[in-house]
């Protein structure tokens, strides 16, 4: 066994800052590193800003962006570690379980129907794709137990497709008849972390730090769930109430992700599976760790998508599932091995 | 020490565990056994909680459904039949979550008691030698034993059992079933083990239950309870006769 010691989260941080920094320097417009410091202390200090062009894009494009695509990152890789741990099964995430999707028709539905909370933008989508995320959550559960008590790996990934199916049928349904609803809806699910703001990045700031407190919290039961369920109970985890409270946290947080950067599919499973290499498989590690890893690998995926095809620009999207499908084609096929 | 009244547990409209009722005394070990799908797997289960049923069931008095579920993990210990992980825990890992119920919270180091506890529950299994190997590593008779260990290191009064040998070679199930007599003679403890081997039934309960269809057949002590007509009721087969021609092929 691999020792975790603090000193890695040091080495975590570290890596984050700086895969952060590359993210901020590298663009459409290359700004060297030390510029880009300076200009980053003149705006805490507030101090006019340099002179050129590259305050701008730094301050109010890139930075928000980039710190908006790493809390994303972070939380979607914490939501997935959770999962996997919560139901014993390597595969399970947000996007192959069927709950993003679910998140989204929330959001959608919010939009379509104008269901909006005066004097808080945002709120209103942000609640009913967190309602939906939770609703998809039990439903695909539900169906799960029935169909097969045990919740083997395979019951519930076909469960999440088609659950995923029907809820982006359901999208499209809305959108067909959206009418005058049809710019914001589209708006909203082309809507990548492009436009992002400081306030965006300050809702997922906070919903990150307290939704990932209650998870890891829960690191000693997770590991005990993920000797399964059954034993779970036999040592004494109260598992209804750690289910039930997991799943409400996993849910709300995929509702702030989904509101504010729309569906990012396979970072929760890809991430996880990898930290768990170095950290090992005790969530107590595993969950600091999967958010550091998932918010580097994402801001990583976002600068590729930004600067491959430069001028044209890649949705983060298609970055993650290119890399994500495979990895899950991979993880599948040796976790058949796993008793 | 435990009681259960009218015990039921149905799955649908099936009815596998069908109005048992028995108690289980201090220092006893209760062999329950009987063929598959006479419903052992699923009363233990229930005893357990971990499948919905109706009747009680009651440590010393107490409703054990009503008792939250850390300190009941203190009272009774459970190995399930089949045991699965998913990822590349430690044997060592798997055993030490067995002191959850002890200290909870992820700040929480573990206690001089919990390593004591931890480090008795290797030593009974033979798992001391595997404590930093994976289990994904471990054959099926090492990870049962991962997990027979998990359930020692709680320091439960009462042990529950469901085939707890039945990926174990001779060697080991032996040792297990002589670590677990000892176990028992130790006060306030009492066991329930499910087994298929009526030799080894025979040997090591000091109570037999006999199942079959989901109801008691026969109580008591071995002799009675595995009695030829009993057995022959129940499985079918003149077992008697079928258990000495097998043994009688180690004579000489």
């Amino acid at each position: 066994m691999k020792t975790f010691s603090n000193l890695q989260y040091l080495y975590y941080g570290i890596a984050t800052v700086l895969a952060a920094l590359l993210c901020v320097c590298v663009g459409s417009v290359n700004v060297p590193a030390p510029e880009v410091l300076q200009t980053i202390a003149s705006m805490f200090a507030s101090q006019p800003a340099l002179d050129g062009v590259s305050a701008p894009i730094i301050l109010s494009v890139r930075l928000p962006r980039v710190l908006c695509v790493a809390l994303v990152g972070a939380a979607l890789s914490l939501c997935g570690a959770s999962m996997q741990g919560l139901l014993q099964n390597p595969l399970a995430d947000c996007s192959t379980l069927g709950v993003s999707s679910g998140a989204s028709l929330g959001a959608v539905i919010s939009i379509g129907f104008g269901i909006t909370i005066p004097g808080v933008p945002l709120a209103g989508t942000m609640i009913m794709a967190m309602l939906f995320a939770f609703l998809s959550l039990v439903v695909i559960l539900s169906l799960a137990y029935k169909l097969d008590y045990s919740l083997s790996t395979n019951t519930i990934i076909l469960i999440g497709i088609v659950f995923s199916m029907f809820a982006n049928s359901i999208i499209s349904f809305i959108i067909t008849f959206s009418g005058d609803k049809l710019r914001p809806i589209t708006f909203w699910m082309m809507g990548s972390l492009a436009q992002s703001s400081y306030q965006n990045a300050l809702t997922l700031l906070l919903a990150l730090v307290f939704f990932g407190a209650v998870l890891i919290r829960y690191a000693r039961e997770l590991d005990a769930f993920a000797t399964g369920e059954d034993n779970a109970r036999n040592i004494g985890v109260d598992v209804k109430k750690v289910k039930l409270n997991v799943m409400l946290t996993v849910s709300a947080l995929m509702g702030v992700c989904v509101s504010i950067g729309g569906t990012v599919a396979f970072v929760g499973l890809v991430i996880p599976h990898m930290t768990r290499m170095l950290s090992g498989p005790g969530h107590k590690r595993l969950l600091p760790a999967s958010m550091f890893s998932g918010a580097i690998f994402l801001m990583l995926a976002d600068l590729l998508g930004r600067t491959a095809l430069r001028p044209l620009e890649l949705p983060l999207g298609v970055v993650t599932s290119l890399i994500g499908s495979v990895v899950f084609v991979y993880i599948f096929y040796t976790s058949r091995k796993v008793r | 020490m435990l009681e259960v009244k009218n015990l039921t547990v149905q799955y649908g409209a099936l009815t596998i565990v069908d109005n048992i009722s028995f108690s289980l005394h201090e220092n006893r070990w209760l062999v329950v056994v009987g063929p598959n799908g006479s419903g052992k797997s699923s009363m233990i289960k229930a005893i357990v909680q971990n499948v919905p049923y109706t009747g009680d069931v009651l440590y010393k008095g107490q409703d054990v459904s009503r008792m939250k579920p850390a300190v009941l993990a203190q009272k009774i210990g459970a190995l399930s039949q089949t045991n699965a992980v998913a990822y590349s825990f430690t044997a060592g890992e798997i055993v030490r979550m067995g002191r959850y119920s002890y200290s909870q919270g992820i700040f929480k180091r573990a206690s001089g008691k919990d390593r004591e506890s931890v480090q008795k529950a290797l030593e009974m299994t033979g798992m001391l030698a595997l404590e930093n190997q994976s289990v994904l590593t471990l054959s099926g008779g090492e990870l049962q034993r991962a997990f027979l260990a998990q359930a020692l290191a709680q320091d439960p009064n009462i042990l529950i059992l469901d085939e707890p040998t039945n990926h174990l070679d001779l060697v080991y199930q032996k040792q297990v079933f002589e670590q677990v007599r000892k176990w028992v003679k130790q006060p306030g403890r009492a066991v329930i083990s499910v087994v298929h081997d009526l030799s080894l039934a025979r040997a090591y309960g000091t109570d037999v239950m006999l199942l079959s269809h989901g109801r008691i057949v026969s109580a008591g002590d071995a002799e009675t309870v595995l009695s030829r007509r009993n057995l022959q009721d129940v499985y079918s087969m003149d077992v008697h006769a079928w258990m000495r021609k097998i043994l009688s092929q180690w004579e000489s």
